[in-house]
């Protein structure tokens, strides 16, 4: 479903990301992990078609990203990282605007939406204008849009990130309840849920793969077996590691 | 088809963002308010006995070149501001048809502040027998000056994130469009660059272009221009934010 081919992005002198590659199939949920700074949203955003890398390339299915953007892009639902949604529309709004964007109509976009709404659990909030809502409902509105069409390839960049512990779980196994038709990548800076949700983690610093394993595997390379020591081994270097401990 | 799709979905989103928000009221309130009153009071409609709308649409160019970059100021400053454009340019829209859905919105609005003034075109057909072919043509001239103000407000939008700059860029880039055959313009650039330069830029003038549309002509030329200034504010507008695919934000 997705390949990434030696992804290479600079910000100036900032190296983003370098010599990214990896596939995924329908069915996988790879967890995205990394500090911040260390180039996960950049590769997510590239993924998307929202950023153009320097060189290498990503193939969606049969379609070339830079090459057949279009193509690629009605393939992908895309979370990006803040989940902006324009405040002056409701959930519902919103979601359509996306549908429409992507040729939905008539019984088929109301259909979509619907389905969508009620996934992402917005309720009475579909139509209250975004503007107003809670910082989860405003994360759920733009899940909401990201799933409506149905994408065979999902993104979702920090999906939970200021979710309540209910509304994380109801995240989470939404995630899980799509998962077997899907090809999905997650990024989190909550180590506990990968578990709970992915398949397969990417561990990436500074631009980086240091690790593509299954969340046991990765977990497994510390004495603790704990998925936390292991992504603290992975990405704070030996000088660090030594302040640390001292 | 799918571009089409885009730009209709854009063109309902941005129409619908200006009537759901105070936006639109205040702007048309703003313009319905200000248009009679440079007509009545600075151009003095009544004093001139003759039942024509000159005094309106000589002063339409110096209320839109405020008003117009301050419609368009949002187009893509806000999108970059509230970090939409993310969820924008993921979208399958070209991001031509994303500038056009844009600028269609925006100048509906500027048709419909334009519409307002009609009970002034009503009221000189009720006091005397203007010519109306010449009114009719001097609001087909102010709609497509309406445009190119929007068109190129729209362009210094995709250039920053802040909609003030965007703002204050936009009116600036309309002035000097309008007093560019003055001799304000020309004689200060008569100076400093050659002639021949100095008459083509007074050729850029969209108020001499504008008046030729109040006298009841319309020439191919004035049309060009101004459709060549909206296809070209479009285009800019679309190439900058195509490139920020690029570099980023």
């Amino acid at each position: 479903m997705l390949a990434v081919e030696s992804l290479v992005k600079h910000f100036g002198p900032r190296i983003a990301a370098q010599n990214v590659s990896f596939t995924l199939t329908t069915g996988e949920v790879l967890g995205f992990l990394g500090p911040n700074g260390a180039g996960k949203s950049t590769t997510m955003r590239m993924i998307a078609g929202r950023l153009e890398p320097d060189s290498g390339r990503v193939l969606i299915g049969d379609h070339d990203v830079a090459a057949d953007r279009r193509a690629a892009q009605k393939m992908i639902g895309y979370l990006p990282e803040g989940a902006p949604a324009y405040p002056s529309m409701t959930p519902q709004s919103f979601v359509k605007f996306c549908l429409r964007a992507r040729g939905f109509s008539g019984a088929a976009l109301k259909s979509a939406t619907d389905s969508a709404l009620e996934r992402a659990r917005l309720g009475d909030a579909a139509q209250q204008r975004i503007a107003t809502l809670s910082k989860g409902y405003k994360r759920r509105a733009a899940l909401a849009a990201a799933i409506a069409h149905d994408p065979p390839l999902l993104i979702l960049d920090e999906p939970t990130d200021g979710l309540d512990p209910n509304q994380k779980d109801q995240v989470r196994g939404l995630i899980r309840d799509m998962a077997s038709d899907k090809a999905i990548i997650v990024s989190t800076h909550i180590l506990e849920e990968v578990p709970a949700v992915c398949t397969r983690t990417i561990v990436i610093h500074r631009g980086c793969i240091l690790a593509d394993e299954s969340p046991d595997e990765l977990a497994a390379r510390t004495r603790t077996g704990r998925l936390d020591d292991a992504f603290r081994h992975l990405t704070i270097s030996d000088d660090q590691q030594e302040g640390a401990a001292a | 088809m799918s571009a089409l799709a885009g730009l209709d979905a854009v063109f309902r989103r941005e129409l619908g963002t200006y009537f759901t928000t105070p936006l639109a009221f205040v702007f048309l309130a703003a313009f319905a308010f200000a248009a009679p009153t440079f007509a009545f009071n600075v151009a003095r409609f009544f004093d001139t006995n003759r039942a024509e709308l000159t005094p309106l649409f000589t002063y339409l160019p110096w209320l839109m070149m405020i008003l117009m970059p301050a419609l368009a100021m949002r187009a893509w400053a806000e999108e970059r501001d509230r970090g939409t454009i993310e969820t924008l340019l993921s979208l399958p829209i070209p991001v031509w048809a994303a500038a056009l859905g844009k600028f269609l919105a925006a100048w509906c609005v500027a048709a419909l502040a334009l519409a307002s003034t009609f009970p002034m075109w009503i009221a000189v057909n009720y006091l005397g027998a203007p010519d109306n072919m010449a009114i009719l043509t001097g609001y087909v001239g102010a709609l497509l000056l309406a445009g190119a103000f929007l068109a190129v407000g729209q362009a210094l939008s995709a250039t920053t994130g802040n909609q003030v700059i965007a703002f204050v860029l936009g009116v600036l880039m309309c002035f000097l469009l309008t007093m560019a055959g003055s001799p304000f313009v020309t004689g200060a650039l008569s100076a400093a660059v050659p002639a021949s330069l100095v008459e083509a830029i007074a050729h850029m003038s969209a108020l001499e272009r504008f008046s030729a549309f109040q006298s009841g002509v319309i020439g191919l030329k004035d049309i060009v221009y101004f459709v060549g200034l909206i296809i070209a504010g479009i285009s800019w507008a679309g190439l900058l934010i195509g490139a920020s695919r690029a570099g980023g934000r």
